[in-house]
């Protein structure tokens, strides 16, 4: 890799941080090397911020070191820090003019009068402010408040700049024209930009380097084109563009089957039979007449977007997304192929499929048909089963049986969303409760990073005894 | 226009009880009790001219302290924990629940020979009497006033965004310089409106200085209190003029206000 070469001007070892026992941050390794322009993606609530704040001194971690070309600095607080910051909400100060604003910070380091007047008035011209010098901030639109934010951060000459969801409060058109512009700055100024968004399109637009983060962990680092091309997980691939994530199972080196099909692929090394993920893009699959496909499909839908048709194919039960340059009819049956190279395997979120309870009944009622176990210290009643006190049961659950229910109810009060991702027929959603990870199938769309109850439809669950200990007889 | 409509009542008040008393003082101002225009309850007002000066130098220390002991009160407040800050702000208030008079009494019963002040000094072999003497009259005002200046402060303090003080450290502030650079100058519409509230009723106050002062003591608006029963003309004249002293000061502060550039 290119980087290797290049120093690391901030470090972050064994990150760990927590807020009223909810964990934030989950032990992050993050190395930023020097003019380098890092973005930290990921959906809101997935530590991102905190990410920044850490690197900024507005926090400290529980534990993990925070270095800055190789020193502790922990315990620096921001104004010692050789690092500035453009805030989300840009946090300009209101009783000072565009001038006084970017002037700030030399102020404070002492620079000379004169000095000061001819640094600020070139970075004015570099975000392209020429001429607002006496304006008063409040007087400036939403892309020139922005831009001040940014010359008040770069006028200090820091070694790292750190950008907040700069972009989020502006419009489209705007945005598109900030993050070229953004970039463009970062280029001329030779500056690290460490930059945070949920927005993928910036994320690919912008960086070099693209940290995708979800639930306080880093989940894959890479340039944009490794991220979109080879996605780690169903996650990532989920996150970054439009992707068309299916349930495989590898066969063996470079064979692969998915929605009932053998074909070919270039990975290797998940063994035989594994159960994967598979990613394919939808602009990398090709239409063909049915008989040429590898796959066949009906069109259920065709849009035209200008470069290409959006076409929804159903295939069996499960609806693939097609980016084409040629139409389809609406009705019609259509081959799709894929050439190997544009598969891409992923070793699956979670290890297991169906949900696997071990447990011990620590209550049971005959006369009911039902019994109890504790879960998470909570106590779940299953009915239409017995077994009596004390037995070892292995309780099955398959995805299908967990739900996310209202206020109140719910077999588990409170477990995170940690990821949504769409398998062309149901989503496929990763829940997490104090101790476990849960796998849920669901038609609808649900708000990662949310706590909701979870309720356990114990009707499709399987029952297994494992023995019947603590001295009870059988039955 | 529905708006105007409910305008209305509020107009008529204003009318009834403010451009009326107004009017009503100047033309006796401006009279000689026979209803003949004359300038001579101003002469006479400017008999009092020296206890003006007082009065408004009274004024003016009793804000300056309150405005010093109530700034770093509020800087204080705004950083403690949410509750405190609920706690706080309610001691400062449950005295102004009290009778005014009484309040003042409170300070009498302090400050007088025998008074619990006396007897803890004279512990030390100091003894004497803290009552009759103009920083009496000055601790009474602070005491009375000093939530007016506290509470505006604060409110103003308090709703500085955060994010202007992390803005201002993330570019090179240490505390002190957050204070000077930011807090402050953000504060300052808290501050004029505190030594407004304190000063204009400092100012025109009276009975604290009767109770607490000594003889040269005196107020205006005891003179006021005092001389209006027998001449109407000559209280309104003093009234006339503390209005537009007033009105003055406050202009003079809202022009350095706006200097401030208060966004």
């Amino acid at each position: 890799m290119e980087q290797v070469t290049k120093s690391s001007v901030v470090s972050l070892k064994d990150i760990f941080v927590q807020f009223d026992g909810e964990m934030i941050l989950n032990h992050i390794d993050l190395d930023i090397h020097e003019k380098e322009f890092v973005t930290i993606l990921g959906p809101s609530g997935c530590g991102k911020t905190t990410t920044l704040r850490i690197i900024g001194g507005f926090l400290s971690p529980d534990s993990g070191d925070v270095l800055f070309n190789g020193e502790r600095i922990n315990d620096l607080p921001p104004n010692k820090r050789n690092v500035n910051t453009v805030f989300q909400k840009y946090s300009l100060f209101p009783h000072l003019n565009v001038y006084d604003n970017v002037a700030f910070g030399l102020k404070l380091k002492k620079v000379p009068k004169a000095e000061i007047k001819k640094k600020v008035t070139k970075m004015l011209a570099t975000v392209d402010l020429k001429g607002y010098e006496k304006r008063p901030v409040s007087k400036l639109s939403g892309g020139q408040q922005q831009r001040v934010a940014i010359a008040r951060a770069l006028v200090c000459d820091p070694a790292v700049v750190l950008l907040d969801e700069p972009l989020g409060a502006l419009d489209l058109k705007l945005r598109k024209s900030m993050q070229l512009e953004l970039k463009e700055i970062q280029r001329q100024t030779e500056k690290t930009f460490i930059y945070v968004t949920h927005d993928q399109e910036e994320a690919l637009t912008m960086s070099d380097r693209v940290v995708v983060m979800n639930n306080g962990s880093i989940e894959q680092i890479g340039t944009p084109e490794d991220i979109y091309n080879e996605p780690v997980n169903a996650f990532v691939a989920d996150f970054i563009g439009e992707a068309n994530i299916l349930n495989g199972t590898m066969i063996d080196d470079c064979r692969i089957r998915i929605l009932g099909k053998e074909l070919k692929c270039v990975d290797k090394g998940f063994g035989k039979n594994t159960q994967v993920d598979v990613v394919i893009r939808p602009e990398d699959i090709e239409i063909t007449p049915p008989e040429q496909g590898q796959l066949t499909g009906v069109v259920e839908s065709s849009i035209f977007k200008g470069v290409h048709y959006e076409m929804s194919v159903r295939c069996g039960k499960c609806e693939i997304l097609v980016h084409s340059t040629k139409s389809a009819e609406i009705g019609s049956t259509v081959g799709m192929s894929v050439i190997p190279f544009n598969i891409q395997i992923m070793n699956k979120l979670l290890p297991f499929y169906d949900n696997i309870i071990e447990t011990v009944v620590t209550y049971a009622s005959e006369s009911d048909n039902s019994f109890e176990f504790e879960l998470e210290d909570e106590t779940v009643t299953v009915p239409g089963h017995y077994y009596p006190e004390g037995t070892r049961l292995k309780i099955t659950l398959p995805p299908s049986a967990l739900s996310l229910t209202g206020e109140g109810a719910g077999e588990l009060k409170d477990v995170y969303i940690e990821s949504v991702v769409y398998k062309g027929e149901h989503n496929e959603i990763i829940l997490e409760s104090d101790e476990r990870k849960w796998l849920m199938l669901s038609d609808t769309d649900e708000q990662v990073a949310t706590y909701v109850p979870l309720h356990f439809d114990f009707s499709k669950a399987q029952f297994a005894v494992l023995d019947a200990s603590s001295g009870e007889e059988r039955a | 226009m529905k708006s105007r409509k409910l305008t209305i009542p509020y107009i008529f008040w204003m009318l009834v009880f403010t451009m009326i008393p107004i009017v009503i003082i100047g033309f006796s101002a401006f009279n000689d009790g026979k209803g003949n225009f004359t300038l001579e309850p101003f002469q006479k007002a400017f008999f009092y001219s020296g206890v003006f000066l007082k009065s408004l130098l009274i004024a003016l220390i009793s804000t300056a302290i309150c405005l010093v002991l109530a700034y770093p009160l509020a800087y204080i407040l705004t950083r403690m924990k949410q509750s405190s800050q609920k706690t706080v702000t309610m001691l400062l208030m449950i005295p102004m629940w009290m009778n005014f008079l009484l309040r003042i009494y409170a300070w009498v019963i302090l400050l007088q020979k025998n008074g619990p002040l006396d007897l803890a000094l004279s512990l030390l072999g100091i003894h004497g009497t803290y009552i009759g003497n103009t920083a009496a009259v000055v601790v009474g005002m602070v005491y009375e006033y000093l939530p007016f200046m506290v509470l505006p402060i604060y409110t103003v303090m308090s709703k500085i965004d955060p994010g202007l003080i992390e803005a201002a450290r993330d570019l090179g502030s240490n505390n002190a310089a957050v204070l000077g650079k930011v807090i402050f100058p953000l504060s300052i519409p808290g501050v004029i409106s505190g030594i407004t509230m304190v000063f204009v009723p400092s100012a025109s106050t009276f009975l604290v200085s009767q109770y607490l002062g000594g003889t040269d003591d005196i107020m205006i608006g005891d003179v006021i209190d005092n001389i209006f029963w027998t001449d109407q003309n000559t209280g309104a004249a003093i009234s006339l003029l503390m209005m537009v002293l007033i009105f003055v000061f406050l202009v003079l502060m809202n022009l350095f206000g706006d200097e401030e550039a208060i966004a």
